[in-house]
């Protein structure tokens, strides 16, 4: 009786396996790679590089403009009457690098710089957790010698003393679909600074990230923590005091457009800017309401020519 | 010949039974072309996945097929973004799967060279939403013995759940044109 099972035994089990069969699973595991997207809906957190860049191909068109601060009163309806400006152009170089230009009413500042993407975060087929950026600029002042910040009489206006430079490492995790956050150490160099109580070389670091609250708006927050003694201490009741920048928006995306609206207590809107020369106090009520509006054009298609044998195909 | 070698070699031939049957081939793919297309008066957005993988056993007539939502490019990469974030929530549903049956064509008439036409139904998952789907196709038998399917159809974004907001209605269709190309190798 044993013996006679064993052979009914063997003829349920390849009904059993068919039964079974998923006709997929015979492909076995998929592994073409898929990179993380939309950390941040924008290239910018608020002021500050997010781990995005400019896709392969598109020119982003950026306007950013902050008010005055709050404190200033109602004589200056609340800073309302006042704005700073920067224009920039960004373009994705590769789907890796994006570089930009960008052109402030602060300080009347030209810059540039270049972010590279050296590790990318996947949600499918390798295993990187994060993203990691490099991102490097400079930026020229652009006013009469009289007027720049470290003006002195009998200084020599030197080219050379406008420059100033930066270099950031920022490293973030798309924690989930709505969470996205990224450490930020970096070194803010200027040229010539006014006494040598300033440092020419700032250390600093910042911190950033963004909550979704619905598909088409999130959350961001952004601070820079300044070494202690690198800034200018205040020796006089007229001298500025230096702060920590921080800054708290929300993304609002619309079609082609990211709108950002914010509270900075920042004037400058490029790293020297607002790393090195935020004179705002948020518990002062030195705030800012500002906007960064961002608009992008597709002026190549990098997957054009795979794409164009398909086009053909009629629909 | 003992009571113990027949029923050895009865387990034997069990054994080969299955081989036997799985012999007859079925076809798969792993470089499927799915492309769609939105057309209204004020603009056209169209996106192609060079990567959809689909099995298909002639014996039993079953086919299955999946869809990467993230492998859809487009032309320009926002609306790539805007595609998998606002619209397909590729996070939550990184897929599109079929799962049904070829219906029209025995798998002896697969065996040699020539184009049938047949009818596709089954259930289509995405977003989160499963509908019952019959569409027409054509499978073509090449001389090497690899199959070629193609259909045309098309989709209807609220089958499935998919929200399309008033400001952009005049951009993105209601019905979405689908165009499905595989070239099936024996497996």
């Amino acid at each position: 009786m044993r013996h006679k099972l064993v052979p009914l035994a063997i003829f349920l089990l390849p009904v059993t396996l068919q039964a079974q069969d998923d006709l997929l699973s015979l492909l076995g595991e998929d592994t073409s790679v898929i990179l993380t997207t939309a950390s941040f809906k924008a290239t910018r957190v608020i002021n500050s590089n997010s781990i995005e860049n400019t896709a392969h191909g598109v020119l982003d068109f950026r306007i950013s403009h902050r008010f005055g601060e709050l404190s200033t009163g109602v004589e200056e309806l609340y800073g309302l009457d006042q704005a700073t400006i920067r224009l920039g152009l960004d373009y994705g170089v590769t789907d890796r690098l994006m570089v930009g230009v960008g052109r402030s009413s602060f300080q009347k500042t030209i810059d540039g710089f270049a972010k590279y993407k050296i590790l990318r975060q996947c949600d499918q087929g390798c295993s990187m957790p994060i993203t990691l950026s490099l991102a490097a600029g400079s930026s020229m002042t652009t006013l009469t010698a009289d007027k720049v910040p470290w003006y002195a009489d009998g200084r020599t206006d030197y080219f050379t003393h406008r420059l100033s430079y930066y270099f950031q490492l920022i490293a973030g995790r798309k924690f989930s679909e709505n969470f996205t956050l990224q450490i930020m150490p970096g070194l803010v160099h200027r040229n010539l600074v006014k006494t040598t109580a300033e440092k020419n070389d700032v250390i600093n670091i910042g911190g950033a990230g963004r909550y979704k609250l619905t598909k088409r708006l999130a959350i961001n927050a952004e601070y820079f923590y300044v070494l202690p003694d690198q800034l200018a201490q205040p020796q006089t009741p007229t001298d500025l005091t230096y702060f920590n920048s921080f800054s708290l928006g929300f993304d609002i995306e619309t079609g082609g457009h990211v709108f950002q609206l914010h509270c900075t207590n920042s004037a400058g809107m490029f790293e020297r800017g607002y790393i090195t020369e935020t004179t705002g106090n948020w518990l002062d009520g030195d705030i800012r309401f500002g906007f960064n509006i961002s608009r992008v054009f597709t002026v190549h298609d990098p997957k054009a020519k795979a794409n164009k044998k398909v086009k053909e195909d009629t629909w | 010949m003992t009571m113990n070698t027949t029923i050895k070699s009865l387990a034997l031939v069990c054994l080969l039974i299955p081989t036997l049957s799985n012999a007859q081939e079925r076809f798969a793919s792993r470089t499927g072309h799915v492309a769609f297309r939105s057309e209204t008066t004020v603009e056209t957005i169209e996106a192609n996945n060079h990567k959809a993988t689909s099995v298909y056993d002639p014996n039993t007539g079953a086919l299955e097929f999946a869809v990467l939502i993230k492998a859809f490019e487009f032309e320009k990469a926002l609306m790539q973004e805007h595609f998998n974030e606002n619209y397909m929530e590729s996070n939550t549903y990184p897929k599109a799967v079929f799962k049904g049956k070829v219906v029209g064509v025995t798998a002896a008439d697969l065996k040699k060279p020539g184009k049938h036409d047949v009818t596709v139904e089954g259930e289509l998952t995405m977003h989160g939403v499963s509908n019952k789907v019959t569409n027409k196709a054509t499978i073509s038998v090449e001389p090497t013995g690899t199959l070629k399917a193609e259909s045309n159809f098309v989709i209807k974004a609220e089958d499935y759940k998919i929200d399309i907001p008033s400001v952009v209605r005049k951009q993105i269709a209601e019905e979405i044109q689908v165009k499905v190309r595989i070239d099936y190798q024996k497996m």
